[in-house]
């Protein structure tokens, strides 16, 4: 076994609010520059991006966690992961039967494309994307796991789309995979703030909208090698895989 | 003010939550963010939101809130009304906004 770099959260420019710059290409090249192992893509609400850059990645021989960062109808954060298209297809039609007919304003927001290779636009996603779907997190955290995902609230530590900003507290019952903490905080801050924090794994990413943000946070893995079963075993803390620091 | 008499006022629908019918109310808090609501309402408050998540029942009855009005015609989570009913504080609902209620529960209790 050996250590893993990665970051699970990066928008790409599908994203409105993602840089121009966050294009496929670019953020497999920026990954490879900064020999990062392991990168997880987490458009709001879309999964469009990712196949590509999952193949752009593989020839650099980094594994890309296929995924998205979904806002639930409390406007709360989460990351899902799926392990293969099959599943993230499946959620991808979930996403948009559940995404809110609210047009995107691409002057105001900013566009919402997914693109190819050679960066020729191939898709234009006309509702806004950062806006809630209609569905709540526990229900989000229930239909991710029937499809195999991982669910991982994002950066619990904002005051802004976190469950803390949002619901208060962790909602009892509700299973995350991990817990992410923002690159404003770290885990050991967070844990004096909330101690119920200790039962859970934590996680850190960059959250990144621009190239230069990628690996700017990291969690570091260990694993026997990069696949979404020994991620999986990793946030579980099980057979040796773990989390060896965020 | 009980809460029948608002009920009534204010034409609400008691969704559930019978237990904490006789709560008296001595104010109101408007706001959908819950750590806002746990910083910021006081016991006694009718609170206004559009959030249906059940952690609205746990904080409501951290701050002593005498009941939660969903507005907007917002259905709640089985699992909301299933803790309203335990924990005994009143879960009603209206078809106006979080604005148009507010308002009129404001005027409401500045007759008292």
């Amino acid at each position: 076994m050996r250590d893993f770099r990665a970051d699970l959260h990066i928008h790409t420019l599908l994203s409105p609010c993602g840089d121009l710059g966050m294009s496929p290409v670019n953020i497999v090249s920026e990954a490879a520059e900064k020999g990062i192992d392991i990168i997880g893509i987490t458009d709001h609400n879309s999964t469009r991006h990712t196949a590509l850059i999952k193949r752009l990645a593989a020839r650099k021989g980094i594994f890309t966690m296929l995924g998205a960062e979904v806002t639930t109808m409390e406007e709360v954060h989460c990351l899902t992961f799926f392990e293969n298209t099959d599943t993230l297809e499946k959620f991808q039609e979930f996403l948009d039967s559940r995404l809110l007919e609210i047009m995107n304003d691409p002057l105001f927001f900013g566009d919402q494309v997914v693109i190819d290779e050679e960066e020729n636009i191939v898709f234009n996603e006309p509702r806004l994307l950062t806006n809630a779907i209609d569905c709540s997190i526990d229900d989000l955290e229930k239909f991710v796991h029937s499809l195999g995902g991982l669910f991982i609230p994002a950066h619990i530590d904002r005051m802004k789309n976190s469950i803390y900003s949002q619901l208060g507290f962790l909602p009892e019952g509700l299973k995350p995979d991990a817990i992410e903490i923002s690159k404003r905080s770290t885990p050991s801050k967070e844990l004096v703030q909330h101690p119920e924090l200790k039962n859970f794994t934590l996680i850190t990413n960059s959250d990144s909208h621009f190239p230069g943000h990628i690996g700017s946070a990291m969690t570091i893995f260990r694993l026997e090698n990069a696949t979404f079963s020994e991620i999986s075993l990793a946030l579980k803390g099980e057979k040796g895989r773990k989390v060896v620091r965020q | 003010m009980k809460i029948n008499d608002i009920i009534t006022a204010l034409n609400l629908t008691l969704i559930s939550g019978k237990g904490g019918i006789s709560n008296e109310i001595t104010g109101g808090y408007v706001s959908d963010l819950l750590s806002d609501v746990i910083g910021s309402a006081s016991e006694g408050n009718a609170w206004i939101t559009i959030q249906t998540h059940n952690n609205i029942i746990a904080v409501a009855s951290l701050k002593e809130i005498s009941a939660i009005i969903i507005a907007k015609g917002l259905q709640p989570a089985e699992e909301t009304i299933r803790k309203s009913e335990s924990e005994n504080i009143p879960l009603l609902s209206t078809s106006e906004s979080a604005f148009t209620i507010s308002g009129r529960l404001f005027e409401l209790l500045k007759k008292e």
